[in-house]
């Protein structure tokens, strides 16, 4: 018996094809987060070494971007809000995007490796592949959890960027994994509240689609409870200063307040946008908060030429 | 007539790219090229940053 493949027709796909595959607005939080864990880290590190280890880590958010793009076109072709990606689009064929993340895989990982240290490519490498494998493949087609463990590769940058800069793990990083890995749940779930129609199509088990507007909210509730008192942590376990301490305690009061909103509607989806849209903001300040409270001679001093 | 200009006679059977797909092409060709740029300048001044501690390679 012979098979007989139709040539494939020449690619029309532009840069900006490829650009959209590695999820950009993902990509910039990755970097921004893992830029915190690099600069909190104890010693100093090269400015050029820095900057490799965010271009790497960029690089590396990219390729597994594009992978998940790849993995879940089919998915994406259902969704109103992923139908005109590139895939789905028709604008890029599957295996090109293939081959496109699994090069930008292998050069971040490798790259890192040579030119910053072993442990914080392996970390790379880990992120990878548990966002690509354990998340996309395995469970965001069978489990309404898929987001809270899958949520474990994106709060790891932080951890790799202090590994980054010291070539060990320490506790310290940890903890900002934490309030990235219990902001994931609440974050997407007051999302999939809203997309819930587009998610059942496609059939992803989201949590409000497999069960209900009600025990979503009550999750969005119980995650932002346990959320905010680990937003303020970094500040009572004395990492952070109290500039720090009053952002995390007024931010944190307002998602739980948002969260409280979340629990109580009963008409229309006001409330989940805003708890939505509030969360990235909550995650930024966060996230900034520790940063500035480096800034008198810390940043600077950190990156020592 | 010779053997030659018989089969320069034969149909076209290779793939004509249309204007869009040269151009996206193009694109890329020129991307990969940047990208690649890029590589070699940061292997560059990373070997100029840490000198002779590039070799220095500890598990």
């Amino acid at each position: 018996m012979s098979i007989t493949l139709a040539p494939a027709e020449p690619s029309i796909a532009g840069v900006g094809d490829y650009v959209a595959l590695m999820k950009p607005r993902v990509m910039s939080l990755v970097v921004f987060t893992a830029f915190v864990g690099l600069v909190i880290a104890p010693g100093h590190l090269h400015p050029v070494i820095g900057l490799t280890a965010l271009l790497c880590i960029a690089v590396g958010a990219g390729a597994a971007g594009t992978l998940n793009m790849w993995y879940d076109a089919d998915i994406d072709a259902r969704m109103a809000r992923t139908a005109a990606r590139p895939i789905p689009a028709g604008r890029l064929a599957p295996g090109e995007a293939l081959a496109f993340g699994l090069t930008l895989a292998g050069f971040s990982v490798v790259v890192l490796g040579l030119l910053v240290n072993l442990i914080a490519a392996a970390l790379l490498a880990l992120t990878i592949a548990f966002y690509v494998v354990v998340y996309t493949m395995w469970l965001k087609r069978t489990t309404p959890q898929n987001i809270v463990i899958g949520g474990a590769a994106g709060a790891l940058p932080p951890i790799i960027g202090w590994a980054a800069a010291t070539g060990t793990v320490a506790i310290e990083p940890v903890l900002l994994f934490l309030i990235i890995f219990f902001w994931t749940p609440p974050h997407f779930w007051a999302l999939s509240l809203y997309r819930a129609e587009d998610y059942a199509r496609a059939g992803v088990p989201m949590l409000p689609v497999v069960a209900g507007e009600a025990e979503t909210r009550r999750q969005i509730l119980l995650y932002t409870l346990l959320l905010a008192p680990l937003g303020v942590a970094p500040w009572l376990v004395g990492y952070a200063g109290p500039l720090y301490g009053i952002v995390a305690v007024a931010t944190g009061a307002a998602l739980v307040a948002l969260a409280l909103r979340v629990r109580a509607e009963r008409r229309g989806y006001a409330a989940s946008k805003q708890m939505f849209a509030f969360s990235i903001l909550y995650l930024f300040l966060l996230f900034a908060m520790l940063l500035v409270d480096r800034l008198p001679g810390g940043l600077v001093g950190h990156f020592a030429v | 007539m010779t053997a030659m200009s018989e089969a320069m006679k034969k149909p076209e059977t290779s793939i004509k790219l249309t204007e869009r797909q040269l151009r996206a092409r193009r694109a890329r060709s020129i991307a990969i090229a940047v990208s690649l740029g890029v590589l070699v300048v940061l292997f560059y001044i990373v070997t100029l940053v840490k000198g002779p501690a590039v070799l220095v390679r500890p598990l």
